[in-house]
C-alpha cells in the first residue's frame, strides 16, 4: 500500500491491484463457481473462472444406460426446468426412430414446456430481485411456482426432477384435476406476475441498479455462442422454437421479445416478457387440445413406448415388453441425430450417435450455460464488484447444466 | 405435550422442572437445549437440484422460519448446522471439508438428498460417494430430491438431537474418537 | 435440405478438392468429413463466404477400432440468417491427437475445446489456455475414452456379489 508520507509529499503512488477469491462457496453466488478477480478498489479489472465443482460425468453415464434410463439424467441438467430437458431427449430419440407423434401429445408437451419455462424464469428473475435487495418478490412468486409444481406432480408424481413423459408420449392421460389446476394457474399467475412487475420494473431504485450492469453486444454474444434469453437481451431474435420448430410450435402465435444493450435490465425484461408469451402459448395450446380426440396420449411406437402399467402387472406379454424396453433390448436404428429445443437458458441440444446397441454410442448435451458462462469475465470487466454478482444471477447460470 | 391449537405460534414447551411463585428451576442442559433448538442457524451448502428444493422450503409456502431457522448463515463461523444439499464432486470435497472445519462447536451436519448421502445415481469417477466419507453426519434425508416436507422433517430430527444433547458430549471420549476417525484435529 | 448439401459440397469441392473426404445427409443435417489439417481453413471459408457465423457446438468422440483415426472432433455450425445447419467432422489418431483450434474464429470455442481436451485428450493447437476444465487437474487419464470405466476404479465398498458381477 502507498505510505501516508508518499501521499503527503505528492509522490506518484504505485497502483496496486488486489486479488479477490469469489467462490466456490460464496454467499452471493447461487451455485458453486469460483472466480478469481483482479480488483482495483471496487472495480473488476480481470477475472478467471474455474468450473467443474459438480462435474457428475453425465455423458459417460449416458454411454452405459439404455435410452429410457437416460431421461432421469436429463432432469438433473437444468433442474429449474427439468420437463423441457426430458421432453427434448424424448424428441431426440423419436427423431432417430422416426416416430409419428399425434398432435394432441405435441400440444400437451407444449403446455408442459411452457409451464416449466415460466417456473425457470420465475426463479431467475426473483433471484435478481434478491440480489438487488428486494427479497419480497422472491417470496411472492414462489407461491405461484408451487402451483406449477402441483401440476407436474399431478401428471407425473414428482415436483422438481420430473422424469415426465415417455419416449412416444405420456405414461397416462391427464386427469381432470390437471386441467382444473391448469385453469387455476392461468387465472392467478397473470395477477401475481403483474404484481411482481409492479414491484420491480418501474421501480426507480431497481432500474438504476440493474441498467447498464454487465452488458454485452450482439456481435460479442454471437461470437461466444450465446443462446436463449441472454442472446435475445442483446438484440438477436434467435429462438429455436421459431428457427427450427419442434412439437408443432409453428402453429402458435407468439412474439420473441428482444432487448437492446444486453444488460441485466434487458435480460430481466426479456424473461418477464417471455413469461407473458408462455402464458399466451399455453392458452392457445389448451384450445387446440380441445379440438383433438381426448383419449390420445401417446404415439403408436409399440417397440419403444412402455406398455400400460395395468397390463404389465396382469399380462405376461406386457411384462416381457416392459422389461425388454427398460433394459434396452429393442432395435434402435443406426444413425446420428442432433435435436435442439429452446430450454430455459437457450438452445439445449442433444447430439446422439447410435450404433444400434442398447446404449447410445455417444451422447453429447449442448448445454447453453456452459457455453455462455465463459463470457462472464468479459462482461464484468470494468464494472463494480456488486455488479459482477448481479450479472451472474441475471445470466441464470445453473451449476448442474454448467458442469454436466 | 399435545397439539397446540392456539393461533399464536409457540417456540416450544418448557422442559420439566420445579415451578413456584416467581421462579422456575430446571437443569442447565435442558434450558440450553431448548434455546439452541429453536435458533439453529443453518449454512446452506447448496450445490445442485436439492438446493432448489431448499429454496422452496425457505420460501413463503413452506416457511422454514417456523422452526427458528430462517436466518441463513452463509459464514461457517456463525453457523450451527451444515446443510449439504446436492452432489459433492471429488473436486468439491476438500472445500466442503474446510467449511466444516471452520464451523465452531457445537455443530451438526444434515445431508440432504441421495447424492450427498451416498452419491445417488452418479456412481462415477468424479463424484464423492457420500459426504460421510469426509465428515460425520447427523441426519440423512433420502430422496432425489427430497420434498420440502421431508426437509422439514429432517430439520425437526436435528432439533430433537440438539434439544437432547448433553452439554458434555463434545468433550467425551466417544466424540474425540469420532473426530479422530475422520482425521479432524 | 438436400440442396444445402449439394450447393455446399460443390463450393467446398471446388475450393478444397480432395480435402473433403465425404459428404452425406444424416437426418436433417448435411455432414462433411474433412481432413484435420484443413479444418480451420474450411470453417473460416464457411464463416466468411457462406455466413455460418455461429458455432453451435463442438465436441469429441472416440472410436477405438478405427485405427489411425480414433479420435473425432465434431462441429455444429449454424447460418442464422439463412437458417442452415451443418455438421463437420474430422479425425485424428491417438498417437498424434492434434487438431487446429477454432478460438481465433469463435471465442466461444475456448471452453468447448477445453472440455473436449479434458474428456478425450484432443490437443487443440493454437488454443490460448488448453487445460482441464471439468475434472481435477491431477487426473492422469481422459475419462471419456472408451477403455476407461464409468465407475470409480478405486472404490472398495462395493460387494460385487450384490451387483451381479
Amino acid at each position: 500500500m502507498a505510505e501516508v508520507k508518499d501521499i503527503v509529499q505528492n509522490k506518484p503512488v504505485e497502483k496496486i491491484y488486489s486479488t479477490l477469491n469469489l467462490g466456490p462457496t460464496h454467499p452471493a453466488t447461487h451455485g458453486i463457481f469460483q472466480n478469481i478477480l483482479k480488483m482495483d478498489g471496487e472495480i473488476v479489472m480481470d477475472a478467471e473462472s474455474t468450473v467443474g465443482y459438480i462435474h457428475r460425468a453425465f455423458e459417460k453415464i449416458a454411454e452405459h444406460r439404455p435410452y429410457n434410463q437416460i431421461t432421469p439424467l436429463t432432469d438433473r441438467l437444468n433442474y429449474c426446468s427439468s420437463p423441457i430437458n426430458n421432453l427434448g431427449w424424448h424428441m431426440t430419440v423419436e427423431k432417430l426412430i422416426k416416430a409419428e407423434i399425434p398432435k394432441r401429445v405435441q400440444y400437451l408437451r407444449i403446455i408442459i414446456m411452457e409451464l416449466s419455462r415460466i417456473a425457470d424464469h420465475l426463479v431467475c428473475n426473483s433471484v435478481i430481485g434478491v440480489d438487488t435487495g428486494a427479497m419480497t418478490g422472491f417470496l411472492y412468486v414462489f407461491q405461484y411456482r408451487e402451483k406449477i409444481y402441483e401440476i407436474f406432480e399431478e401428471i407425473c408424481g414428482a415436483r422438481l426432477t420430473t422424469n415426465i413423459g415417455r419416449i412416444g408420449g405420456f405414461e397416462r392421460n391427464w386427469s381432470p384435476t390437471v386441467w382444473k389446476k391448469l385453469d387455476e394457474v392461468l387465472e392467478v399467475l397473470p395477477k401475481g406476475l403483474r404484481e411482481f412487475e409492479n414491484l420491480l420494473t418501474r421501480n426507480r431504485i431497481f432500474i438504476d441498479r440493474v441498467s447498464g450492469c454487465g452488458p454485452i453486444s450482439a456481435e460479442k454474444a454471437l461470437s461466444y455462442s450465446f443462446t436463449g434469453p441472454n442472446l435475445r437481451a442483446a438484440g438477436v431474435d434467435y429462438d429455436v422454437r421459431v428457427a427450427n420448430p419442434y412439437s408443432s410450435y409453428e402453429e402458435f402465435d407468439f412474439k420473441i421479445p428482444v432487448g437492446t444493450t444486453g444488460d441485466t435490465y434487458d435480460r430481466f425484461m426479456v424473461r418477464e416478457q417471455e413469461m407473458w408469451e408462455s402464458i399466451s402459448i399455453i392458452r392457445q395450446a389448451i384450445e387446440k387440445v380441445k379440438k383433438e380426440p381426448a383419449d390420445i396420449f401417446h404415439g403408436k411406437v409399440p417397440e419403444f413406448y412402455l406398455p400400460d402399467k395395468e397390463d404389465v402387472y396382469n399380462k405376461m406379454e406386457a411384462l416381457i415388453y416392459h422389461f425388454k424396453i427398460v433394459m434396452g433390448e429393442m432395435d434402435v436404428p443406426v444413425g446420428e441425430v442432433y435435436h435442439a429445443v429452446e430450454g430455459g437458458n437457450g438452445e439445449l441440444g442433444f447430439y446422439l450417435v447410435s450404433d444400434g446397441g442398447r446404449n447410445p454410442y455417444r451422447l453429447h448435451f449442448r448445454r447453453p450455460c456452459f457455453i455462455y458462462y465463459q463470457a462472464y469475465p468479459e462482461m464484468i470487466k470494468g464494472g463494480m464488484l456488486s455488479d459482477a454478482i448481479l450479472t451472474m444471477s441475471s445470466m441464470n447460470v445453473i451449476a448442474g447444466e454448467l458442469d454436466a | 405435550m399435545g397439539i397446540d391449537k392456539s393461533p399464536t405460534a409457540t417456540l416450544g414447551n418448557a422442559p420439566a422442572g420445579y415451578e413456584g411463585p416467581g421462579f422456575f428451576a430446571t437443569s442447565l442442559d435442558k434450558a440450553v437445549g431448548m434455546a439452541r433448538k429453536n435458533s439453529i442457524w443453518p449454512l446452506p451448502f447448496a450445490t445442485s437440484c436439492c438446493g432448489i428444493e431448499f429454496m422452496a422450503t425457505m420460501a413463503s409456502h413452506y416457511d422454514l422460519g417456523r422452526f427458528g431457522s430462517e436466518r441463513l448463515s452463509f459464514s461457517p463461523r456463525q453457523a450451527d448446522l451444515l446443510m449439504v444439499m446436492g452432489t459433492i464432486a471429488k473436486k468439491m470435497g476438500p472445500i466442503l471439508r474446510q467449511v466444516y472445519e471452520q464451523m465452531a462447536e457445537p455443530k451438526w451436519v444434515l445431508s440432504m438428498g441421495a447424492c450427498a448421502s451416498s452419491g445417488g445415481i452418479f456412481d462415477t469417477y468424479s463424484v464423492l460417494q457420500g459426504i460421510d466419507r469426509i465428515m460425520p453426519v447427523d441426519v440423512y434425508i433420502p430422496g432425489c430430491p427430497p420434498r420440502p416436507e421431508q426437509v422439514i422433517d429432517g430439520l425437526m430430527q436435528i432439533q430433537k438431537l440438539v434439544e437432547n444433547e448433553s452439554l458434555r458430549r463434545r468433550d467425551s471420549e466417544e466424540y474425540k474418537k469420532l473426530q479422530e476417525k475422520y482425521g479432524l484435529n | 435440405m438436400a440442396d444445402v448439401l449439394n450447393t455446399l459440397n460443390e463450393k467446398l469441392k471446388t475450393k478444397f478438392g480432395s480435402d473433403i473426404l465425404s459428404a452425406e445427409q444424416l437426418f436433417d443435417f448435411p455432414v462433411f468429413t474433412v481432413k484435420k489439417e484443413k479444418i480451420l481453413e474450411i470453417i473460416k471459408t464457411l464463416k466468411e463466404e457462406e455466413g455460418f457465423n455461429f458455432l453451435t457446438d463442438l465436441t469429441g468422440t472416440h472410436y477405438p477400432d478405427n485405427k489411425g483415426q480414433e479420435l473425432g472432433v465434431i462441429y455444429h455450425l449454424h447460418d442464422m440468417p439463412g437458417n442452415r445447419r451443418i455438421r463437420l467432422k474430422t479425425y485424428a489418431s491417438l498417437a498424434d491427437p492434434k487438431v487446429l483450434s477454432l478460438t481465433g474464429l469463435f471465442p466461444g470455442a475456448n471452453w468447448m475445446e477445453r472440455e473436449t481436451f479434458d474428456f478425450y485428450g484432443v490437443l487443440f493447437t493454437g488454443h490460448p489456455n488448453l487445460k482441464r476444465i471439468l475434472n481435477m487437474d491431477e487426473m492422469n487419464y481422459f475419462p471419456m475414452r472408451r477403455e476407461y470405466p464409468m465407475e470409480d476404479a478405486k472404490r472398495d465398498d462395493k460387494d460385487n456379489s450384490m451387483f451381479g458381477r
